[in-house]
């Protein structure tokens, strides 16, 4: 498997660390309800299919990444820088 | 029909006319009392203690595919209680007794073999925490000793001991641990099952779940509509599709974890040895192949086959723990679709819809729990009560934080285990 990273380009998986689904880029208000955050910490859509979910480039840019890939075919669509994309991510 | 050495002659003696499928292939019927999703080891024992402890007679087993297709086919088969958590520990317990009894219970060669288990360890730091280990499975009843240096290289002289990254300084030894054959676990419970009236339906997927007033009323399925009184989930790394069909996310992410198996070789490995700094561990089949595995590949992902780096790691550790097999060909390598939990310990739980049970988050650890997980999930589905050996593995302990199982200790957040 490998990752185009929008900054140093297609590279090797080994190059980035998985961090899990892309939502946990959207922190919920630290007054948000027990529920709201226990869905944001530990429940996950877990998709079969097209998933989104965020990547760190530790061997290369060091950049977190929001990747779209598919769990079924392991084929990688796109990656973004995440800061771009923290306003859509919800 | 029963099984026997005696019946083995005379079938032998009689041209082998005699023998009968081991199961039934039934219709769907409109109703059952409880519908099990899921003809994998965790279903199949399930539906097996339903019938066999709870005295149950209507109940239906749905596979999508062919029984025992999944993760309970495709693993490593080791057989263990060397936990050390209260909650995991007991269960663990369990689970082994259940195993040392299985073979005499399904009248079925399980093929299950104590040839016992070595963890090593390759620091001060790790002895003493292999030591204490080893004390809390004495302390829950089952059997651990720990080795020195001498005493793993009597037991295995053929590991490199002083390898420079991680010389062995000794290990904790389970010789009640070991393994068993997959199949014939899924097999003999499905005839089990199959034997006290269990209907076991194979090519049926569920398609959706029918809910009515925050209660279950029986699924959906590619072959018709099947009500049901109650209904349990025990799909390991399906989980979350399944959830869905309920209107649930589950605390579960999907992760893929490799098994390789080479040429068949004459005896070599004796025992189960897990290399845990390499994420590593080995056995020899009957059949004379060794069978290793690794770590996760670390991403989530459903097809059941792992990519190149995981496969690399695998094939460097074990020829850093034991050189002799460099020159064993690999056969074959493939993937099972694991069902995490953020603190890799598992789910036996009601959820939050009447009648609507799960067993799930086995991680990569489902196979020994077969018997205990299909025990513990009966009780619960039958008596609505959770079974004290499983009382710990609670849906809603990662929303409280109180209960977490934590057993590497390195938290309770997705992708720690």
């Amino acid at each position: 498997m490998r990752i185009p990273c929008p900054v140093c380009g297609e590279r090797d998986r080994r190059e980035f660390y998985y961090v899990g689904d892309a939502k946990i880029v959207k922190r919920p208000s630290p007054d948000a309800s027990e529920d709201i955050w226990n869905d944001y910490l530990h429940n996950r859509e877990n998709p079969a299919g097209v998933t989104r979910d965020l990547w760190y480039h530790e061997s290369g840019c060091n950049s977190w990444l929001v990747v779209t890939r598919n769990t079924v075919t392991h084929e990688v669509e796109t990656a973004e820088l995440a800061i771009d994309l923290k306003g859509e991510l919800s | 029909m029963r099984f026997s050495g005696l019946k083995i002659l005379k079938e032998g003696l009689t041209g082998n006319k005699g023998w009968t499928e081991h199961w039934r292939n039934p219709e769907p019927k409109k109703e059952y009392d409880i519908l099990i999703i899921g003809g994998g080891g965790h279903g199949l024992s399930t539906a097996y203690y339903l019938a066999k402890n709870h005295g149950i007679k209507n109940i239906a087993v749905l596979e999508k595919g062919y029984l025992g297709g999944g993760n309970v086919g495709r693993n490593t088969t080791i057989v263990r209680a060397n936990y050390f958590l209260p909650g995991n520990s007991e269960f663990y317990s369990h689970s082994l007794k259940l195993w040392e009894g299985l073979e005499q219970d399904l009248n079925y060669n399980v093929m299950h073999s104590k040839r016992g288990l070595i963890n090593l360890f390759h620091s001060d730091g790790q002895r003493d925490a292999f030591a204490r280990r080893g004390n809390a499975m004495i302390n829950q009843g089952d059997d651990a000793i720990l080795l020195d240096k001498d005493g793993v290289r009597d037991l295995l002289p053929y590991l490199d001991f002083e390898q420079t990254r991680f010389p062995i300084y000794g290990g904790l030894y389970h010789p009640r641990g070991g393994s068993a054959r997959h199949d014939a676990v899924a097999w003999g419970y499905a005839r089990g099952a199959d034997t006290r009236g269990v209907d076991l339906i194979q090519n049926c997927e569920v398609t959706g779940i029918d809910i009515k007033q925050g209660r279950v009323t029986g699924v959906q399925t590619t072959r018709g509509a099947i009500n049901a009184k109650k209904v349990g989930i025990v799909v390991a790394g399906r989980s979350g599709q399944l959830a869905a069909m309920a209107g649930m996310n589950l605390p579960i992410e999907s992760h893929i974890l490799q098994a390789f198996v080479t040429e068949g070789l004459k005896p070599c490995i004796d025992h189960v040895v897990s290399f845990g700094m390499g994420h590593f561990y080995i056995s020899q089949s009957d059949k004379g192949g060794l069978v290793f595995g690794g770590d996760l590949d670390f991403y989530t992902s459903y097809a059941q086959r792992g990519n190149l780096p995981m496969k690399e790691h695998v094939m460097e550790a074990g020829m850093t723990l034991m050189p002799m097999i460099g020159k064993a060909r690999v056969l074959r390598s493939w993937g099972g679709i694991m069902d995490m939990t953020p603190d890799g310990s598992p789910i036996i739980d009601k959820t939050s819809i009447d009648g609507l049970y799960i067993d799930c988050g086995w991680c990569y650890g489902g196979f020994k729990a077969v018997p205990a997980s299909g025990y513990c999930f009966a009780h619960l589905m039958a008596t609505d009560r959770h079974h004290e050996v499983a009382s710990g593995f609670r849906l809603s302990r990662f929303k409280t934080g109180y209960g977490l199982i934590d057993e590497e200790g390195t938290g309770s957040q997705h992708n720690l285990h």
